[in-house]
């Protein structure tokens, strides 16, 4: 009994102990967050990201995750303006090319240093271009993806590059004038001189840090410490930390930026899961994330919060495989495709706001895009009619669609493609469906293999060119579609070879006519992401081309 | 005991060597690959047989397994594909995270299971006992998936718990041994310290779920088998006290399966990681497994699947020295 008595008197003890531990703790968690939120002058924004970044390097990335951070360490030679796909400059106060669009002149803004103190001049400019072209090693080259699309190919072609060099050479005239002379004209520049894989880093930083050193071993990579632990840039931020266990990325404010920034930190926190990232908006752990989904729109605004709806630079589009199925080689059945499916009343019932149908394979904020199309507005008797004239009533078609996948042009597959498969059997055709995981093999399929007869896909834009998109579908024979049609291809090759400009910008409309008479799919919409940020946040900017830059941002 | 154990080390070798083999045939037999999952949106068929190619992906299967069994021998598993680092590093990273979680649920299964078990068998039949039954088979029948969303959109708000994550974000709380609350306790960080296991309650009940209703439904089953046991009429015959009968006779003896489910949960418990660490975004090996599989991350991968084999068998050879010590009779055969 007496043993008894003590064990319960312990225990009393023991619980008054937690108790009190308990209340002090939360104490103190309150003092040291009351400290924090009066301490700094600009405050700290913490962005919820959907997925890690894979490195800093610039110029060996390719996602949007990685872009998204580094945008914010480096500065392009142009910039888009914020909220437009338009050029603005950025560290070219001035460009200019050629009349053969061979030789690309860019004037410097002057005194502009790297956040390490050196000096960011046309000898630092010519240093990355040469970088980029001299960069050695298979491993380096074919991370290098966006290099590789837009100069061809590289001093010696290693791994998965191959082709004629679009680059030739880079002369610093004087410490603000840079020249980039090339190989042949390229219709890609200047926009594709806005990608953040061509952002200018630090010559100082790269060659102590050894950023070239890109080895393979095995299935993997392996990068220098520039590209996980040294980024140098001279963008509003300051790289600050990675910290792989909190998945959180920690930029401060560079004072020496020609655009500095208004916060003094700025974190991106790791948060894969869409709903997990609401969570943490709502509980107020973060103050901003991408990708919210359409569904949630109302329910955020209704929270406060502010959804920032992006103008549309992508395309939803209905792929149609000619090789896979004779009879779709009939334009007259592609037509009937593209007149029977309800667009209007699709992205009305099962897209974000903002939306648009699509009337061709170029977003309207493209240079090239025009209105003057043939247009295939919905009409299934005409759909019905174009079917029986082309002796296809009783077609079926196999029809393929991604699963467990969420695109910004297609937030979801599965309802994207009940929509309109419904639509299509309305006409009278039968639909056999295929569902593949985006992962799980959907592209190789459709791309590689070309075993759909109808198909799901679409595309974002990198830069503001045409070519980045209808060059990208219908530049040259592809198993995604199964057709060979050299008047396009040669018009498409000419349009992007033509220097930029007006001359460029009609090229592209008159390849987008040709596109929509020949029709080799079915453009169905221009959705529009958005991104959400939390009351107290201001002065973010939505980009359709997700540019946004944080050094306009407060946090009150 | 010592040639016990050295027996079952020996064993475990090629159990790890088929299981690795499994692992590397299993991961290249899925369709999609790494390349495409690494080359994202923009990846054509052509970019993807390159990088393929460069990888060494292309070359014939047992190649590549010659060559990742080489070098993992030496310790080196690689990078991985979608952070770019080390994937040694990556689990030396977040294992701390998985064992706070795992450990938090195991003893939360084992502090309410048992007893919970107990009780149920003690007062067999009545309106306890049924309680315990029915919440138990709500235990092991509701998803943990599922059972985390309900409690981030029902719980999390109104108790003042955070939904997701390991640490509020921007929280500077020192990194010794990534084990949170260690590290805050070492550092006086206190307010690190409750921060984290604020951060851990949610989905340490999660995924205790599980163990917790096997537990309780083992140790019930188990304690109705003792106590129609010879030994405990005699030991009630004796004269002794309940509190001795129940603590030394039926709970000792009723322990044992109990041990084993305890040891055999714990082995689950990572699987049931994967799931929770997802939804509880709470940064593991889970965590890291799931989004391995979601990139095709290979040496990701392999490494998780491996050191996950080697755990399970390690886990398995600490119940099977743990019975020795509960049951002599063990040890002697």
């Amino acid at each position: 009994m007496q043993q008894l008595r003590l064990t319960r008197t312990r225990r009393v003890a023991l619980i008054g102990l937690a108790g009190a531990l308990a209340v002090s703790l939360s104490a103190c968690a309150q003092s040291k967050r009351d400290e924090g939120a009066g301490g700094g002058t600009g405050g700290t924004m913490i962005f919820g990201a959907a997925g890690n970044p894979k490195m800093f390097d610039p110029a060996f990335n390719d996602e949007g995750e990685t872009f998204r951070i580094t945008r914010q360490i480096y500065d392009t030679l142009i910039q888009n303006k914020p909220g437009t796909a338009d050029l603005e400059p950025s560290l070219a106060e001035k460009w200019e090319s050629s009349n053969d669009g061979k030789t690309w002149t860019f004037t410097l803004k002057s005194g502009v240093k790297f956040s390490d103190g050196t000096p960011m001049d046309a000898t630092a400019v010519c240093f990355n271009f040469d970088r980029w072209y001299n960069m050695k090693g298979a491993a380096a080259q074919s991370q290098m993806i966006y290099y590789g699309d837009v100069f061809e190919g590289f001093a010696k072609n290693e791994g998965d590059a191959t082709g004629d060099p679009v680059y030739k050479s880079c002369e610093a005239k004087d410490p603000t004038t840079a020249v980039l002379n090339l190989n042949k004209a390229k219709g890609a520049f200047p926009a594709a001189f806005t990608l953040p894989s061509f952002a200018i880093s630090s010559p100082a930083a790269l060659k102590q840090y050894n950023a070239d050193t890109v080895t393979q071993s095995g299935d993997s990579f392996t990068y220098s410490d520039y590209a996980n632990k040294h980024p140098v840039g001279t963008g509003p931020f300051k790289f600050e930390s990675w910290d792989q266990a909190k998945g959180e990325i920690t930029l401060v404010r560079n004072d020496t930026s020609p655009s500095p920034a208004k916060l003094d930190k700025l974190i991106f926190k790791v948060i894969p899961d869409e709903n997990a990232r609401k969570q943490a908006l709502k509980a107020g752990d973060i103050n901003g994330y991408d990708y919210p989904s359409p569904a949630d729109y109302g329910l955020l605004r209704n929270d406060g919060e502010q959804v920032l709806i992006r103008p549309s630079f992508n395309v939803l589009y209905l792929g149609i495989n000619q090789a896979n199925n004779p009879k779709l080689k009939d334009v007259k059945v592609r037509q009937a495709l593209a007149y029977g499916i309800n667009r209007e009343q699709f992205v009305k019932s099962k897209l974000a706001e903002g939306s648009e149908v699509a009337t061709e394979f170029v977003p309207k904020v493209i240079s090239g895009y025009t209105d003057d199309v043939t247009k295939y507005p919905y009409d299934p008797e005409k759909a019905k009619q174009l079917l029986q004239q082309a002796g296809a009533t009783d077609l079926t078609l196999k029809f393929y669609y991604p699963t467990e996948v969420s695109r910004p042009y297609m937030p979801n597959p599965a309802d994207t493609f009940t929509a309109i498969s419904e639509d299509l059997k309305k006409i009278g055709i039968k639909i056999e469906a295929h569902a593949e995981p985006w992962n799980g093999g959907y592209k190789d399929d459709v791309q590689k293999a070309g075993k759909q007869d109808l198909h799901l896909l679409g595309w974002t834009g990198d830069y503001n060119d045409a070519g980045n998109f209808v060059g990208t579908f219908f530049g040259r024979e592809k198993k995604e579609f199964g057709f060979s049609n050299p008047q396009l291809f040669s018009a498409l090759s000419a349009a992007d070879a033509s220097p930029a400009g007006d001359a460029h910008a009609k090229a592209y409309q008159e390849v987008n006519k040709q596109i929509m008479d020949y029709l080799p799919a079915v453009p169905i919409a221009y959705p529009t992401p958005a991104i959400v940020v939390g009351p107290k946040v201001k002065g973010l900017v939505a980009s359709p081309l997700t540019d946004e830059r944080f050094n306009t941002v407060t946090v009150s | 005991m010592l040639r016990f154990l050295v027996r079952r080390l020996l064993q475990a070798i090629p159990t790890l060597f088929i299981l690795s083999i499994l692992v590397f045939a299993w991961l290249r037999s899925l369709p999609g690959g790494p390349a495409a999952a690494l080359l994202g949106d923009k990846a054509t068929p052509e970019k993807i047989a390159n990088l393929n190619h460069v990888l060494g992906l292309d070359q014939p299967i047992f190649i590549q397994y010659f060559g990742f069994l080489g070098r993992a021998i030496t310790g080196n598993f690689g990078n991985s594909l979608v952070s770019t680092q080390p994937v040694m590093g990556e689990i030396a990273t977040f294992l701390p995270a998985t064992i706070e979680l795992g450990m938090s649920a195991m003893i939360i299964a084992v502090v309410l299971g048992i007893p919970a078990g107990y009780l149920s068998a003690r007062f067999r039949g009545g309106p306890v006992d049924n309680v315990i039954i029915v919440l138990s088979l709500i235990g092991v029948a509701v998803p943990v998936f599922f059972l985390g969303y309900m409690m981030q959109d029902i719980l999390a708000a109104p108790l003042g718990l955070p939904s997701q994550g390991r640490q509020a974000a921007g929280l500077d709380a020192t990194a010794i041994t990534n084990f949170a609350i260690l590290d805050g306790i070492m550092t006086s960080e206190w307010d690190a310290v409750w921060d984290a296991i604020k951060h851990l309650i949610l989905p340490a009940f999660a995924l205790a779920t599980i163990p917790l209703a096997v537990i309780t439904r083992i140790t019930r089953a188990s304690v109705l088998d003792v106590l129609n046991e010879d030994f405990i009429r005699t030991a009630n015959s004796k004269g002794l006290t309940q509190q001795v009968v129940r603590t030394r006779h039926v709970l000792r003896n009723g322990l044992l399966p109990v041990v084993t489910t305890i040891g055999l949960q714990t082995g689950a418990l990572l699987g049931g990681a994967v799931l929770t660490e997802r939804v509880f975004n709470f940064r593991g090996l889970g965590f890291l497994l799931a989004e391995g599989i979601e990139r095709r991350d290979y040496p990701r991968l392999q490494a998780l699947l491996l050191f996950g084999a080697v755990v399970y068998v390690l886990v398995n050879m600490l119940v099977d020295i743990s019975y020795g010590i509960i049951d002599p009779r063990v040890r002697v055969r």
